[in-house]
């Protein structure tokens, strides 16, 4: 208030000066509305929250890839590689290349002993890849006095996995220094010392190119013809390089589907609570503008209102995200070590990747979900009767687009999985391009679904109409058939989120639980014998062979020997296997296709069995020679192997010695008779004092083969839940925006005799109704989805095909659970309507509104 | 208070420094690079002991520290000046390990080498580092070679020309090779004069304490050869001429601390004769002065300490650091007064530690050219 | 008597915000009679006419149809005495939106127990809805859907007709025909008809006329 002395104060602008009053009357709603407002910041802070949440596991999952690729340069550094034999890289080739002007540097990589400790060693020359923080690592004090040691025994870690190594590990490795440069899991040592940690002298798995070769250089073919150039990040074994990224850029695009999923369901939720916002305040819009506001200032004051809203609301979400992604983060871990054996970190940062993209996805939804509100307030006439109009209603015609929209997507999706691997595989490269297929096909089946469930809904119901009225008429059952179809376009968007999700459930369950049936059949299938012996040398292992020759049923060497094999692909890192002859393996390996007298031709060292992922990935299967440690032997057998990422050849010992003179035989198959085990545990410790890794009996490696499984799988569990209470709380959300404009709708029915109490429960019915539905439809959506998953994009991104099985036990959990979550959808919004008042229901009759 | 620690020529400092970079601990980054720590286990010089041709022109892996260094002073076929620097120190991290031969991926043997080369407007450096034991660096007496990757200088095996000296020597043809991104050089070394061996046959000795390296020098070379420069710097495949000097050097014996740098000269008179003239800077003091005068026919004279003085005239600016490159330089036994100007100030050895190394000219009671080596300025 | 009213009262809201909207209303309909009730705004015609059709009780006084006291009943009761015995017209909002035409009309002679296909038929023909049954109430024309809600009450054969202001929405041509058309209904039925109108030139055209003045009958 300006005193009487005072100059009069600049009038305000007209925008200015009706901004804040307009303002103030747009925002007093929510004053009175607050478990509308509770609705609406909560289901966009819960579409962030998963979202970002998402998104922070999987930036912080490739900042750990990126890590590892980068180490050394390597993500930008092209690689030499063996062409063919599984020998490595020969020493007088490096030098030779050396000698002629190219700079390359050599490498070998490999996992330690398990006895040691779960690491990847990564073994570089320390003279032409000068080891991370050198001088920072000493100036800790890590070595303290010991600066006479020779100087390549030293090794670095990332801070986080020298805090996880056991004092024994350490005693094991050369003096350790923290490098935050590396990924977790690895440790970087000098290559010298690598090949004696992982027992293998003087070998040397590729070449890093550290400078583009001198223009004079000779060529690669010149002067290493056993070589291969390979561009930098491109598609590299072991635990560093690109294979990984390349397998758990799948994960993550399931975790980002995921995110994506959860997040249209937030949107659905948001939509509904901004139609019904601007619904009901579309009395409150004619007069403001029938007081003069113009539209332009009545928009903004909406646009302020909303981004104001998303802001709070997506903040929120990206808190809510940061616990979830903290959660989730060490079963994420889990999944991708069990799975893929990559590493990340257990620690989450705030890296603004994500929580700002979850703070814009926020905005954007929310701007999405209200774009339609606003263009009608925009068209809004000004003396418009502010009759109710049931925003929601989608026309008849809209329908129709939207169902052969669906209709063009699931067809889509048919010619997908008929043609997409070939289509998208000369374009994406012939894995990715079967992985792009494979998820190209998830997505156009389930939006297709989703677009066609009104129609189909609604179909349903007609039918349901159409048979009470036949069978078992009744005024208040056609009515209440006649009704739910009605509610369809209201709920449809919620409807379709709860379809989503439980098809995700069924179909993510039945892959797990397909993977979980046949996993444990298999492992009883490969672990057939009762113990399984390693020594620490050849001559242990003959030793203890030699003693346990009396003393169990059978004593079976098993050779070992890292190698490459020739697929039309290329070179492909494989272990070979030389097993000794015996029924341990002719009647239990699980053998998926063979040739008649495969196991003899193994036996005589005439043939090779490779395992599936060979034959699935690489195409080499029964009838093929294959190209192993430089010769050819004929492919006889195809045998499964869950979860296993490299290639593996069984052969006999002869030939794989002969290939391979390096190959280890430090392990023994041992068959025993079940209760003698133990004893022959006991006793082999005792005399050979062997560590106790060295000696696995088979119920305990099944148990923690089976637990490393269960882990794997947690993430999914956790996401599946809490899509489905996403689902469930847009479900709430639709029915809460629906109750309020339903009043017209049931008033005349209330007047004409009919309890509140009566009401309600039709109308809770009709929730679960629609529910069961829905699930009737995303059964078969969900075996659709679990097929594709199990057959085309587990094929692809593991090499491995599972029989799909079904649970129709967990489907009735599900319908269970999605009843249960109808039910609790609809408790409030039917509750408000049991005890609606009277005067409530005549108002409607009383007044205009 | 002890005698001045006679330096050796900087190279065993540079490479000391280079591995405590890449390598070591506290105890090394210390003082002079680790050089403060005696010999314990490595081979000592034997002053009783002469040299051995041409089996000392291969390497002594028992000896903690050695190296080849060539140095030229060339004209190209453009009229123009330039200036070569081919370098290779091998160092053994560690005692005991005196086999050479064979695939050893834990040899304690280091090989580092340095290029540079100079046009009186730019200077091109480059570095190579390798481990020992795989065989892609090393050095052989016979046939003669010493290598780092695609580096090397290697005995010309098809020598024909007459006439051939009296004495023939392993060094007396060589090929000179270096390649880096920016530069590369290919030249032909012919000796005409004998090997000249420092100090007494060859045991240099470096301190009142008995200190001492093995040191002998073919001063006496023709250059003749290509050198490739990047488009701007000069002409590709441009022929050149010109003198060159080889250092031969090893020893195992330390240094100790307070030495700030030092300067080195190679200096060919127009007569033929050769000088080798170094002074080591210390904090307090004159510093120490040293060298060889070696007349045209290669008999060479100590020139004892104190009979060298040395005195800044100019300086230059390079990256901040302030680095003399004009000198004064008077042998008052000799009757020799010269001053000495650099074919480029910016003969800055971009390696780690950068040093300067570059061509000169002297004008004053001789003329001629040469190279100078300065380290420990700035840094 | 068909309905009897006796010192009927009725308050809105609590406290500071209390109104008295009825304050001891007395009536009496015999059967077939049709009746106007008239009054200012907020005289509380819709009021009583609310509690006259069970749809709110009475705080206090006593109300009776066909003897049955509506007092004593319960929310049941109360819902299964609309359903059956009082047929109700609203202004608007009377149609249930999911039910076609057809369905509408015969909605609470089906929820009352009564439903006869003919006599609908004929009640749709009688209000010119015939070529309408398939449609659905946002079809139609105000004037239409009112026909069809006033076709829905009379089809469950009500034995009271209670319309509030029915022709609300209507031009006055159309007004008058739809409550010609209630008049001849009814009395075809012999309902008793009360009907809450602000307009004297219809109140005139019915039996008798009650005006509401203050909470009370005048």
């Amino acid at each position: 208030m300006s005193g009487a002395g005072q100059s009069p104060p600049a009038p305000p602008s007209p925008t200015d000066a009706l901004f804040r009053p307009v303002m103030a009357a747009l925002l007093s709603y929510w004053l009175r509305q607050p478990l509308q407002l509770l609705t609406l910041v909560l289901g966009l802070a819960l579409a962030t929250a998963l979202w970002s949440g998402v998104q922070a596991i999987n930036a912080e999952a490739r900042a750990s890839y990126a890590r590892a690729a980068a180490v050394l340069g390597q993500d930008q550094r092209d690689s030499l590689v063996p062409t063919v034999t599984g020998g490595g890289v020969d020493l007088t080739d490096f030098v030779r290349l050396r000698r002629a002007g190219w700079r390359v540097a050599p490498v070998i990589e490999g996992e330690l002993p398990p006895d040691i400790g779960r690491l990847s060693v990564l073994g570089v020359d320390y003279l032409s890849l000068p080891p991370p923080d050198a001088t920072a690592g000493e100036a800790q004090g890590v070595i303290p006095g010991e600066e006479a040691a020779p100087t390549y025994e030293r090794a670095f870690a990332a801070p986080e996995t020298l805090a996880t190594l056991a004092p024994t590990a350490r005693a094991a490795l050369p003096p350790l220094a923290p490098s935050d440069m590396l990924p977790p899991g690895l440790l970087l040592t000098d290559i010298s010392v690598a090949q004696r940690l992982l027992g293998r002298p003087g070998a040397i798995d590729r070449l890093i190119v550290l400078e583009p070769p001198a223009v004079w250089a000779p060529p690669l073919e010149t002067l290493a013809p056993g070589l291969r150039r390979v561009a930098a990040g491109s598609a590299l074994d072991g635990a560093q390089t690109g294979g990984v990224g390349r397998l758990a850029d799948s994960f993550h695009l399931n975790l980002t589907a995921f995110g994506l999923l959860a997040f249209a369901v937030g949107l659905f939720i948001v939509h509904g609570a901004i139609g019904l916002a601007m619904e009901q305040r579309r009395g409150v819009f004619r007069t403001l503008r029938a007081l003069g506001v113009p539209l332009a200032t009545l928009i903004a004051a909406l646009l302020v209102e909303l981004l104001a809203l998303a802001l709070v609301a997506g903040l929120l979400g990206v808190a809510m995200g940061y616990g979830v992604a903290a959660t989730l983060l060490p079963d994420v871990s889990a999944t991708l070590e069990g799975l893929y054996g990559a590493r990340i970190a257990g620690g989450l940062s705030f890296r603004p990747v994500w929580w700002l993209g979850g703070l814009a996805v926020a905005l954007l939804g929310t701007l999405i979900a209200a774009a339609g509100a606003l263009a009608q307030v925009v068209r809004l006439p000004v003396l418009a009767p502010a009759r109710p109009r049931a925003w929601a209603m989608a026309s008849r015609g809209g329908h129709r687009v939207q169902a052969l929209a669906g209709l063009g997507l699931l067809a889509g999706a048919a010619a997908t999985a008929r043609w997409g691997a070939g289509v998208l595989a000369p374009l994406a490269g012939d894995q990715p391009g079967r992985l792009l297929a494979g998820f190209s096909l998830l997505a156009m089946l389930l939006l297709g679904a989703a677009l066609l469930l009104p129609t189909l809904l609604g179909a349903g119901l007609s039918l349901g109409h159409r048979l009470t009225r036949w069978l078992a008429p009744g005024p208040l059952r056609e009515w209440f058939w006649a009704d739910t179809r009605q509610q369809l376009p209201g709920l449809s968007l919620a409807l379709m989120a709860l379809l989503l999700a439980l098809a995700a459930n069924i179909g993510v369950g039945t892959m797990v639980s397909s993977f979980r049936q046949t996993f444990t059949a298999y492992l009883d299938q490969r672990l057939a014998a009762e113990l399984y012996v390693t020594a620490r040398s050849d001559a242990e292992a003959r030793a203890i062979a030699g003693w346990l020759a009396g003393r169990a049923d059978a004593v079976l060497p098993l050779w070992r020997a890292e190698g490459r094999v020739a697929t039309p692909a290329g070179p492909r890192a494989a272990t070979i296997y030389g097993i000794t002859d015996h029924a341990t393996y002719r009647r239990n390996w699980p053998v998926l296709t063979a040739l008649p007298d495969a196991w003899d031709r193994v036996a005589d060292g005439t043939g090779a069995m490779v395992n599936e992922q060979l034959w699935r990935q690489d195409g080499i299967g029964p009838g093929d020679a294959l190209n192993i440690g430089g010769a050819p032997l004929a492919v006889v057998g195809v045998y499964s192997d869950f979860g296993n990422l490299e290639g593996q050849v069984l052969i006999s010992p002869p030939p794989l010695r002969a290939r391979y003179p390096g190959a280890e035989g430090r392990r023994l198959v041992v068959r025993a008779p079940a209760d003698a085990v133990a004893g022959l545990t006991a006793r082999l410790r005792q005399r050979f004092a062997l560590p106790p890794a060295a000696l696995i009996d088979q119920a305990a490696l099944k148990a923690r083969s089976l637990r490393i499984f269960e882990q794997t799988f947690t993430v999914t569990a956790a996401l599946n839940a809490l899509t489905l209470s996403v689902a469930a709380f847009a479900i709430f959300t639709s029915l809460l925006t629906l109750s309020q404009m339903r009043l017209p709708q049931l008033a005349p029915v209330w007047a004409m005799g009919l309890t509140r109490r009566k009401l309600a429960m039709l109308e809770l019915g009709r929730s679960v109704l629609l529910a069961v539905a829905t699930f009737l439809l995303a059964l078969p959506l969900g075996l659709l989805l679990a097929w594709v998953l199990l057959a085309v994009v587990n094929v692809a991104a593991f090499g491995w095909r599972l029989p799909m099985q079904l649970f129709p036990a967990d489907w009735a959990i599900l319908l269970a659970l999605a009843v249960v979550a109808a039910l609790l959808a609809a408790a409030i919004p039917v509750r408000r309507l049991a005890r609606t008042p009277p005067t409530t229901f005549l108002q409607v009759f009383a007044h205009e509104r | 208070m002890s005698a001045r620690i006679p330096p050796y020529p900087f190279a065993r400092r540079l490479i000391a420094l280079l591995l405590a970079c890449i390598f070591s601990g506290p105890a090394l980054a210390q003082g002079f690079a680790g050089l403060g720590r005696d010999a314990q286990g490595y081979a000592l010089p034997d002053p009783g002991r002469a040299l051995d041709f041409p089996r000392d022109h291969g390497p002594h892996p028992g000896f903690r520290i050695e190296w080849w260094y060539l140095t030229a002073n060339l004209r190209g076929a453009d009229g123009r000046e330039y200036g070569v620097q081919w370098t290779l120190f091998r160092s053994a991290l560690r005692p005991g390990d005196s086999d050479i031969g064979g695939v050893n991926w834990s040899s304690p043997q280091v090989w580092l080498g340095h290029a540079g080369l100079t046009t009186p407007e730019r200077h091109f450096s480059a570095q190579r580092l390798a481990r020992g034991g795989l065989g892609h660096a090393g050095a052989r007496a016979t046939p003669f070679a010493a290598w780092i990757d695609d580096w090397e200088m290697v005995a010309d095996a098809e020598v024909t020309e007459d006439p051939r000296p009296a004495d023939p020597d392993a060094l007396d043809r060589l090929e000179l090779r270096a390649a880096a991104p920016g530069f590369a050089f290919d030249l032909a070394l012919r000796a005409e004069g004998p090997l000249v061996a420092h100090g007494q046959g060859g045991y240099s000795v470096k301190s009142a304490e008995g200190q001492a390296s093995r040191y002998y020098s073919q001063p006496f070379y023709r250059v003749s050869g290509q050198l490739f420069l990047p488009p701007g710097a000069g002409a590709a495949g441009l022929a050149v001429e010109g003198t060159a000097w080889l250092d031969r050097e090893w020893s195992s014996q330390p240094l100790s601390a307070g030495q700030e740098g030092w300067d080195w000269f190679s200096l060919g008179l127009e007569d033929g004769t050769k000088v080798m003239a170094f002074r080591l800077r210390e904090a307090e003091g004159p510093g120490f002065t040293s060298g060889t005068w070696i007349t045209r026919d290669g008999q060479a004279t100590p020139l004892p300490p104190g009979a060298i003085v040395m005195d800044p005239l100019e300086y230059a600016r390079i990256d901040g650091r302030r680095v003399p490159v004009a000198w004064r330089l008077r042998i008052a036994e000799r009757g020799l007064d010269i001053t000495t100007r650099p074919l480029n100030p910016e003969s800055w050895m971009d390696v780690s530690p950068p040093y300067w190394e570059g061509p000169i000219s002297f004008e004053g009671s001789h003329r001629g050219k040469g190279y100078l080596e300065m380290t420990g300025y700035g840094d | 008597m068909l309905l009897e009213g006796r010192d009927i009262t009725k308050a809105h809201g609590t406290g500071e915000g209390r109104v008295e909207v009825l304050r001891g209303v007395d009536l009496a309909m015999r059967p077939g009679e049709s009746v106007a009730l008239t009054g200012e705004s907020g005289s509380g015609k819709s009021t009583l006419l609310h509690i006259l059709a069970a749809l709110e009780p009475a705080d206090s006084g006593h109300v009776s149809l066909g003897g049955q006291d509506l007092g004593k009943l319960d929310d049941r009761g109360r819902a299964a005495l609309r359903r059956r015995d009082i047929g109700l017209v609203f202004q608007q909002f009377n149609l249930i939106p999911s039910l076609s035409v057809a369905d509408n009309l015969a909605f609470q002679a089906r929820l009352a127990g009564r439903h006869e296909p003919h006599r609908i038929a004929a009640l749709a023909e009688r209000l010119g809805l015939t070529s309408t049954l398939s449609r659905y109430p946002e079809q139609l024309s105000g004037g239409q859907q009112q026909r069809v809600a006033i076709g829905r009450a009379i089809a469950a054969r009500p034995r009271l007709l209670l319309a509030d202001e029915p022709t609300g929405n209507l031009d006055e041509a159309s007004a008058d025909g739809v409550l010609e058309l209630m008049r001849e209904l009814v009395a075809e039925t012999g309902a008793g008809f009360l009907m809450v109108t602000h307009s004297e030139r219809l109140a005139r055209r019915l039996d008798r006329r009650l005006r509401l003045h203050a909470g009370r009958l005048a």
